[in-house]
Formats: structure tokens, sequence, C-alpha cells
């Protein structure tokens, strides 16, 4: 599990000039380009953070995009784990999960590597986000098992339904703007009362907001939220779980 | 003595299917996955396999061999039935998979020897046995991709046996490398049988499962026919294999221009019945029969053996045996006799060609048409394709002993062994 994990981290920049640094170069590029549509073209301006009084749009934006990049790697390459490495599954026999698993724990590598940066910057800033980091790293850790949990269900899907991956491509672009990242949240509370209720059904924006308290902030997310994140994220991840160890066996032949 | 692999009434199914909707949409337009037909790979096979024993599976292409090693192996999941493995298990099913071509032969080892089931001290400790029986110390730093085919497999085969399982499962994996690697495998399986680990092997070579295996279990159509002592399940297996061989076997070519056919090639015995088989030292004759589309000016009739692995054994054509009539019309025959077949133990295909005074056209060429086995029959010699008549005699010594008091070697007792 922790040499398939290597294998991951390894692999992925392999004979690449800058290595490593990509994994921290391909989200600062991201959030510069973000943060000017964003912030100078659209104009997006959100509240200050309270109670740090931050004001400073890439670490907002950071906050909250950060965390959904991994969400997003982690169910994309997850997913195509298993079929990925068909030649594997059907020649070896060894717990299929852990593909799944060490898909996660590379991407988690890379992610933990993200926020540090970004708490280096949050408090070169004036920021305070040390207090709460131990929610943030409670957050990040269930942001894992909540993306690893889906990932599990997509990546049996995959193997029966090839086109699984295309469509999640699609349907993870709309998630994206379903959840208050390159803007606030309260730009839709505000709107209607039905609407802010189930706009908070995901839990993203829920992820999202908690980790904006935590990070931005500098305060602790609200108990519902806390619960709210706890309950979904183990729920999916052992749904997830169940569904792929049902499936594994066949998954050689499937293939 | 006790059980290391029960096999239980094991079946596996596969679908067919005759449509296979891996998209969504045609799913959800069908109102079902796909349709397919069932087939049945294995069908309530039983049998165990003893501690320290080494069990060979034979069978026909499509027998069921591979599907049965997999589910021994955990890759595939029996629909019925049940195996149960005592101890530990490593399978060779394909060497170097999960092989990353970017890394390098020391990190592969590492990921592969722990996707075996291998944890990193055990890995510590071996490294140097497992890169040291691959014999690529030199290119252990280089990405795999790099590798050349039969190092790539090395790497693979020694990671996989340096595991040391109590149940080792192959996969027609013994024949890769070169002849010094596939004897240092041997080695390997024979230390491996010496320490009393159990072995299951899947091979087409019968002389190899012959030797190797104590038991072996024979499917069919997925069905278990015969399980028992090697030898015997082996002549089995291999007697109803054979019948009686038919006059043009696969494989056999055919060109010429067609003026003049070989419409059938025939060996005929010492009384001038055809037959396919002839002992050392009979006296055969081979017949071409052959017809014309139009008269032919002085042809040649040539024949020529090569044995079944292809080695050209002989060649004679009529213009150098001096008989080249001078025009041929119609239906007719033309004998070759062999007073006593010089030839030793084995399987032999003949050549027949019809070609014209200067050789260079061929009017009928006829590749493999007749092939005829040859068992052991006077004289008796010890190995290869020929028999030479050669005798053993005028022994001359330094020692004081009379030659009369030398023991008598029974012929082919410490010779190499005949080629079957």
């Amino acid at each position: 599990m922790i040499n398939l994990t290597q294998r991951e981290i390894k692999g992925k920049y392999k004979r690449t000039v800058l290595g490593q640094a990509w994994s921290l170069v391909n989200p600062i590029a991201i959030m510069a380009m973000y943060a000017v549509v964003f912030a100078f073209v659209l104009k997006a301006r959100p509240e200050a953070g309270d109670p740090s009084g931050l004001d400073v749009f890439a670490l907002w934006l950071a906050s909250a995009l950060l965390p959904w990049m991994f969400f997003n790697n982690v169910v994309v390459t997850g997913m195509g784990s298993i079929v990925g490495n068909a030649n594997l599954i059907q020649k070896v026999y060894f717990p299929r999960e852990t593909l799944v698993l060490s898909n996660s724990m590379s991407w988690l590598f890379t992610f933990a590597i993200e926020m540090a940066v970004l708490v280096l910057a949050t408090l070169l800033f004036g920021g305070e986000p040390l207090l709460t980091l131990p929610v943030t790293i409670v957050l990040m850790a269930l942001l894992a098992a909540f993306a690893t949990g889906i990932a599990f269900l997509l990546a049996v899907a995959n193997v029966y339904f090839r086109d699984t991956q295309h469509f999640v491509g699609i349907a993870m672009q709309l998630w994206f703007y379903a959840t208050p990242i390159v803007y606030p949240v309260s730009l839709v509370a505000d709107a209607h009362p039905t609407i802010a209720t189930i706009y908070r059904i995901n839990p993203m924006e829920r992820f999202s907001e908690a980790f904006r308290n935590t990070m931005y902030d500098g305060r602790l997310p609200s108990l519902g939220t806390m619960a709210y994140v706890v309950v979904v994220s183990l729920g999916v991840l052992c749904l997830g779980y169940v569904v792929f160890r049902r499936r594994e066996g066949r998954l050689a032949e499937e293939l | 003595m006790s059980t290391a692999i029960t096999v239980d009434g094991v079946s596996k199914r596969f679908r067919l299917y005759k449509e296979r909707n891996q998209s969504l949409k045609a799913a959800l337009m069908r109102g079902r996955r796909a349709s397919y037909e069932e087939f049945w790979a294995l069908r309530d096979v039983s049998f165990e396999i003893p501690t320290g024993s080494t069990f060979g599976l034979i069978g026909e292409n499509g027998s069921g061999k591979s599907t049965l090693l997999k589910c021994i192996a955990r890759i595939l999941q029996p629909d019925n039935g049940r195996v149960s493995v005592n101890g530990s298990m490593a399978a060779l099913l394909e060497l170097g998979s999960g092989f990353h071509p970017e890394l390098s032969g020391r990190e592969n080892v590492y990921l592969n020897g722990s996707i075996l089931g291998m944890k990193k001290p055990e890995i510590d400790r071996k490294f140097d046995s497992i890169v040291d029986f691959a014999g690529i110390e030199q290119f252990i730093d280089q990405p795999v991709k790099n590798y050349s085919s039969g190092m790539y497999v090395r790497l693979g085969f020694s990671v996989a046996i340096n595991i040391d399982p109590d149940v080792l499962l192959v996969d027609e994996v013994l024949a890769v490398g070169d002849a010094m690697f596939q004897e240092k495998c041997m080695e390997k399986f024979a230390e491996f049988r010496r320490a009393g680990k159990t072995v299951v092997i899947v091979s087409h070579a019968m002389g190899s499962m012959r030797s190797l295996c104590d038991n072996v279990a024979w499917l069919k159509h997925g069905e278990l026919i015969e399980v028992g002592p090697s030898n015997d399940v082996v002549d089995t297996y291999v007697d109803e294999g054979h019948v009686e061989r038919v006059e043009s076997p696969d494989g056999s070519a055919r060109w010429g221009s067609g003026e003049a056919q070989l419409t059938s090639i025939e060996m005929l015995d010492a009384r001038g019945e055809p037959t396919t088989r002839a002992h050392t030292g009979d006296q055969v004759t081979f017949r071409m029969h052959f017809d014309t589309t139009k008269p032919i000016d002085k042809p040649v009739f040539g024949l020529a053996l090569e044995t079944v692995e292809g080695t050209y054994v002989w060649g004679h054509h009529s213009r150098d045996g001096n008989l080249v009539p001078d025009r041929i019309e119609g239906r007719g025959s033309i004998d070759l006799v062999v007073p006593a077949l010089p030839l030793q133990t084995n399987t032999y295909d003949l050549n027949a060609s019809i070609v014209d005074y200067t050789t260079t056209h061929t009017y009928d060429f006829r590749r493999a048409c007749y092939r005829f086995d040859v068992l052991n029959g006077t004289p008796h010699e010890s190995g290869g394709l020929v028999v030479l008549g050669g005798r053993w005699g005028h022994l001359t010594a330094a020692s004081p002993e009379p030659a009369s008091n030398t023991t008598t070697i029974p012929s082919g007792a410490t010779a190499p062994s005949t080629r079957k």
C-alpha cells in the first residue's frame, strides 16, 4: 500500500524537469487565473475575514479552491484507477481497494503540502490559521474520506460503464459552480430561502465553508456544519467501501 | 499427508456478451445491462493437492486450466464451490505485470514485491538475491522501460520466485529467458520441491510435466477427466491426442504452376501396404502419384524429409538419381525405394515436388504432405536423427586388465536420450 502510494507519487512527475514542484505550480497557476478573472474582471468582493480581518482575494479563494482541487483529483483519478490497472488486476491477487486508497493517499500528500504553503501565506498576510489548524487537519481527513468513498463508487461503475468517466467530467464542472468556491456563499444564501436550503445539502458547500472558516476567517465552523460533514463523509466512505467489496471479486473478469 | 490445496466442486461461468453495453446510453435504452450467453469454463471440478507435491494441470487450449489456476490464485471467484489454500501463495501468471515503466528496476522490485505480498524489510533482505538471480546488477537503477524484454521477464520471475511462498502457481512461464536462465529456473524449482513446498504448474510441455509433476489433473472442456500419478494421466492424454496420422497434416503448403500435379504421396512398408509408421532398418517405399494436364518433357521428381521441428534431414531428386523420363502424360506414379531406413525415432514430414529439368520451374510442390513416425528398430543407436550402423570395438587401454573384463554398457543407458 505504501509502496503503491510511492509509485503514484513518483510516477506522476517522472521525467519532468520540475518534478514534484509541478504539484505546486499547478494549483498556483489555476488560483492566479481564477483570482484575475473573478477579482478583477468580474469584480467579486467577498467580505473580509471575520474575526481575522483578512481581505486578500487570493487567500480567500485558495482556502476553498485547494480542498476542491484535492476532491476533484481523488475522484477523477480514483475512478480510473481500476480500469487503468486492468493488467495488474487480471494477473495478480492483492486487495483491490489498495489501488483506490493509494491514489487517495498520494493526492493527500500533495494536498498537505499545498495547505502548508497556504498556512504560511496566510500567516504572512496577518491571518491566524494556526489556532484552528487541528480542525483544518480533521477537515482534510474527512474530505479525504468523502472523496475516497465517491471514488470507490465511481471506480466500480466505471468498470461496468466506461462512459462514467466522461459523464463525471461534466458533473464535476457543474458541482464546482454549485459550490461557493469562486463566489461567496452569501450570493446564493441571500437570494431565496428555499434555494438556500437545497443549496446547503451539497456536502462540498459545507466543506468549503468549513475550510474558509478555519483558514481564512480564523474561527471554528458551526457545530451543525461539522456534524453534517462528519456524518456525510463517513457515510459515503462506508457505502463506497461496502459496494466496492461486494463487486471486488468479479472485477477481474468484468474488466 | 496434509493437503495444501482443496478444490471442491468448483464451477466458473463466463458471460459471453453478444453486444457489450459498456455505455450508459445503450444500457438505458435496452433496460438491462447486456444480453449474454453463459459459458461454463469449469464444471464441478474437485481434487486435492497434498503438501509438498508438484501438481500439473493439462488439457487442450480452452479446457479451463488457466481459469482454474486463476481461481486458485483468487484472481477469479468461482460461481460454485470452494477453493481453500493452506499457507502463503504466489502466482506466476504473467511476469513483470505491475512494473511501472518509468521507475527504476530497484523501485520496481520493491513495488512488485509488495504487490505480491512481501513486507519492506523482507524485500530488503532478499534484494541482492533477487537482482543476482535476474542477472541485471548493472541495470538495476535504469528505468525498466529501457530493459530488453528478456531482462524485464527475468526480473519479474526473480521477484516472484524469491517471495518464497508455501504454494507456487505457475502458468506456462517456464519457457522464459535464454537457456542459462531456464536452467536456473529449473534449479530453483527443484530447490522449492526439496524444501517441501507445493507447486502447481500449467503446461503443454508433456515431457517436462512427466518429469516435474507427481500428480496431474486432466481437464477437458472445463470438466475433470482424470487425476492421478503424472505418468499414467499424461500417457492417456497423449494417447487420446494421437490419432492415426492423416495424409495431409495442417501446415501443409502447396505451390506450383500446375501442369503436372502430385495427386497423392504414400509410404509403403515391405509388404507394399501404405503405412504411417516404420521402424529403423525397415524397407520402405515412397510412392508419388501424379497427373498432368499437358505433356511434360523431362520432369524431375523430388523428395525431402524434415523433422516436425523443421530440421532438414535428407533430400534427393530423380535427376541426381538418373531417372529422367523424356516425357510424361496423364496419370502415373514413381517409387523411391529405401532398402533400410536409416532414421532414428522421431516424427518426419515429407516434401514432394515435380519440377522441370533445370529445377528452376516448379510444376507442383507439396510441403509436409505426408507425416510418419519412426519407431525403434534395428540397428538401435543412442540418439540423434540418423542411424550410422556404427560398431564399438578395438579398445586399447593402458590398464593391465584384459579388455574382456570391461563391463558392457547397455546401449542408450548413458548416452544422450533420444528425441521424442
